[in-house]
């Protein structure tokens, strides 16, 4: 039986909103029982009153430093992923290889770095230099070989051959080829890409403290578990704002890169 | 021979960012208390870890798949209340429907402002909130996918084809008229392949949700984790991983079927 | 001397691209090849260097075997061995002294490369040869923002940067509209008169071939069949190489 064209499209319709009451009907809604909106709004509006006085104290627990150091780890986890990743970028690169096994393997480690979550990474390295920012760099670093040497590897093999190709034409060998060709073609996109993972860096290094791996995270759990909404406030807009002129510098920078 | 005619005609300014990167690095090495000497004497601990998760633990994969699912169906609601709600929203984002830049331009900050804050600060905020549980964890997606979505969907809004509009316009149809009949059918099939990848990223995230209580495989993850069974860890990300490449492909398959 | 005895190239599947190529060219000499697409006018080109290896036959320079060269031999022939293309090769995002000290690379170590520390004497050289392409003014220019016929010119002056004897202009001016050809195939002619190098270049242009030539080689499907001076080019020959009339005819109308 063929279904005409007219009926196909409240048929899918149907289907998908069929499966998705499907779905609703096996999720446990009873935490939403207890919500009512006139807490919810006293909630809101005690985050809406930041506790300013937090922001700056002039001791190492007051939110500018714990900002500041979220800030550090994303810059000092970026750094190691990016010098990290560039070995990688180079194995996993076909068009730098006559061998066909060689890339693929970079490509494979690459795939499994990047598949496990940061969260993952800032466990085990607590492990291994204790709890505290340091962890919360090694994580970001090693989740970073992976993103950033897909991206770079990406880049490397999509570039203009054509430069490349003279620079061997006058007898240059694979070093100077990849400094005179390649470099300067990739350099300003990667400069690009690691910018744009720095910003996203200092994201995720707000996440990790609640793991224990350093930066505002950890606080925010405690004043959220304690109910301390107004220091909620000022928190959120810390790392809202931050992240804000983050993403703007940034994106001036990358525009001047072009 | 001078050397600003030379290749290192710019030498000044590339030293001047050389020393400020070395700046912001050293300053941020000192902020973090980065402790190398530790890093290198523990370094065996992460080959511990790593014969742990080289050999994952096959036979805990029957107690996660209920979970998977679980984590599939929160996903699935999530980006579907996300999107219903990112669509309207994304409209008054762009001038093409609202006419006027006031309500555009601070529908466009409460988007960049959600996007910003992270995933998980997200879903501990709501946890607070709302209390724990798997309604907080499709609250928490349908969030995300919301903020990320309004603003993929906002910028194909302003690179479409504007003429239709103009004939729209012309022969006098209203705002939403126009929404509905010029700009709709021109963004739908990208909004449907946001719609995959947003449900993609959501099954990915979920990893992480788990961690603040919101149901989904994400909490065997961290019960694994804190029972220090890295064997099960392995497998569940390995598992995670299966299914986001089986979400892919399913997705692409279902989008060129859409073009 | 470029000498070709019995060249031939067959591909992996089984096409033929040079078939038995028996050739010389002489020093100072200005080739051009001409040819349909396909026909091996490249493959004959790049083979010179050694960008595309033959299967038969041996392509000696100034009597040293290139084909058998091993990796360090072959890359100091190629330094005696310029090439400008269609597309320029040139690297966009740097400036145009880099492009052209690029020429040199095959000369200077690893670390001198990397650092950029060349020699004096090749930083006034480099000054010298852009003078001769007038593009003095342009020194730290960018490539990307040089018109087509600049970022030709640029890669002239790297091959006279390089101080090769032989330069193989492969489709040197497809890209290019026909009053910046002209002034390009002039260019060449006039360093190949000036300076005593070897010129070969495919094109696709009679027009051109016959005005700056001192000799022309056709191409017909791998197989040389035409080797003489533009003079004895007529249009049975034309005919022939290009398996029909109708471009000829289009060739003669536009002629003045």
């Amino acid at each position: 039986m063929k279904i005409s064209a007219r009926l196909k499209k409240p048929l899918l319709t149907l289907a998908v909103i069929a499966l998705l009451l499907w779905c609703a009907m096996d999720i446990n809604w009873s935490s939403l029982s207890r919500f009512s909106w006139g807490s919810f709004a006293a909630t809101l509006s005690r985050i809406c009153q930041p506790a300013w006085g937090d922001f700056y104290n002039g001791t190492s627990e007051d939110i500018l430093h714990l900002m500041l150091v979220t800030i550090a780890i994303g810059f000092f986890g970026t750094t190691v992923g990016t010098v990290l990743a560039v070995p990688f970028t180079l194995l996993a690169s076909a068009n730098l290889w006559n061998n066909r096994i060689l890339p693929r393997v970079g490509k494979f480690i690459l795939d499994v770095l990047r598949s496990f979550p940061e969260l993952v990474y800032a466990i085990i390295f607590i492990k291994v230099v204790g709890p505290g920012p340091f962890a919360g760099v090694l994580a970001i670093g090693v989740h970073q070989i992976g993103m950033l040497g897909k991206l770079f590897t990406e880049e490397m093999e999509r570039m203009d051959e054509t430069a490349v190709e003279a620079c061997h034409a006058v007898g240059a060998n694979g070093l100077k080829t990849m400094f005179y060709a390649r470099l300067p073609q990739l350099l300003p996109l990667y400069a690009s890409l690691v910018l744009n993972h720095f910003e996203i860096a200092v994201r995720s290094a707000s996440t990790l403290g609640l793991v224990g791996a350093g930066g505002i995270g950890a606080t925010l759990i405690f004043a959220i578990q304690a109910c301390r909404w107004p220091r909620v406030g000022i928190i959120l807009l810390t790392v809202v704002v931050t992240v804000f002129l983050l993403d703007l510098l940034t994106s001036q920078i990358r525009k001047r890169l072009r | 021979m001078k050397i600003k005619d030379t290749v290192h005609y710019a030498w000044k300014k590339h030293i001047l960012v050389l020393l400020l990167f070395a700046l912001c690095l050293y300053s941020s090495i000192r902020c973090t208390q980065a402790d190398f000497a530790q890093l290198a004497g523990n370094i065996g601990q992460v080959g511990v870890f790593l014969r742990k998760l080289a050999h994952p633990d096959f036979s805990y994969l029957p107690k996660l798949i209920s979970p998977m699912v679980k984590t599939l169906k929160m996903s699935a609601l999530g980006t579907a209340a996300g999107m219903l709600l990112a669509i309207p929203f994304s409209f008054l984002a762009t001038t093409v429907v609202t006419g006027n830049r006031v309500i555009t331009n601070a529908v466009r900050f409460v988007l960049n402002v959600i996007r910003t804050i992270p995933n998980l600060l997200l879903a501990s905020l709501l946890v607070a909130i709302v209390g724990i549980g798997e309604a907080t964890g499709v609250l928490t997606i349908a969030i995300f996918t919301f903020g990320m979505a309004s603003q993929l969907i906002f910028e194909s809004i302003e690179t479409i084809d504007m003429s239709p509009l103009e004939s729209a316009q012309a022969v006098g149809a209203n705002r939403l008229k126009t929404a509905v009949w010029a700009v709709w059918p021109q963004i739908a099939s990208s909004v449907a392949s946001y719609t995959f990848y947003a449900f993609e990223l959501n099954v990915r995230a979920s990893t992480v949700l788990g961690y603040v209580g919101a149901g989904g495989i994400g909490v065997k993850l961290n019960e694994a984790l804190g029972l220090f069974k890295y064997e099960r860890v392995s497998i569940i990300i390995l598992f995670i991983f299966a299914v986001v490449v089986v979400v892919d492909a399913l997705s692409e398959m279902i989008r060129r079927r859409l073009k | 001397m470029i000498t070709f005895q019995h060249v031939s190239k067959t591909y992996p599947n089984g096409v033929r691209g040079l078939v038995d190529i028996d050739l010389t060219i002489g020093d100072g000499e200005f080739v051009s090849i001409i040819g349909l697409s396909g026909a091996g006018k490249s493959t004959l080109l790049r083979s010179i260097n050694r960008l595309n290896d033959i299967t038969e036959g041996e392509i000696l320079i100034d009597g040293r075997s290139i084909t058998r060269a091993n990796k360090r031999e072959l890359k100091l022939i190629r330094r005696t061995i310029g090439l400008i293309s269609q597309q320029f090769n040139l690297v966009k995002r740097s400036t145009v002294q880099r492009n052209v000290l690029s020429g040199k690379l095959g000369y200077y170590s690893n670390v001198k490369s990397i650092l950029g520390l060349f020699s004096r004497e090749d930083y006034a050289l480099c000054t010298q040869v852009l003078e001769k392409v007038n593009l003095s003014d342009k020194l730290h220019e960018r490539c990307d923002n040089l018109s087509g016929g600049q970022q030709q010119r640029v890669s002239i002056a790297r091959t006279l940067f390089q101080e090769a004897g032989i330069i193989l202009a492969d489709e040197p001016v497809a890209s290019l509209d026909p009053a910046t050809s002209q002034e390009i195939m002039a260019e060449l002619r006039s360093i190949n008169q000036s300076m005593d190098k070897t010129v070969i270049v495919n094109i696709h242009s009679i027009e051109l071939a016959r005005k700056f030539s001192d000799r022309i080689l056709a191409l017909q499907d791998g197989r040389l069949v035409f080797d003489g001076p533009p003079a004895a080019l007529d249009d049975d020959v034309l005919r022939m190489v290009y398996k029909g009339d109708s471009f000829l005819q289009e060739d003669r109308r536009g002629r003045p």
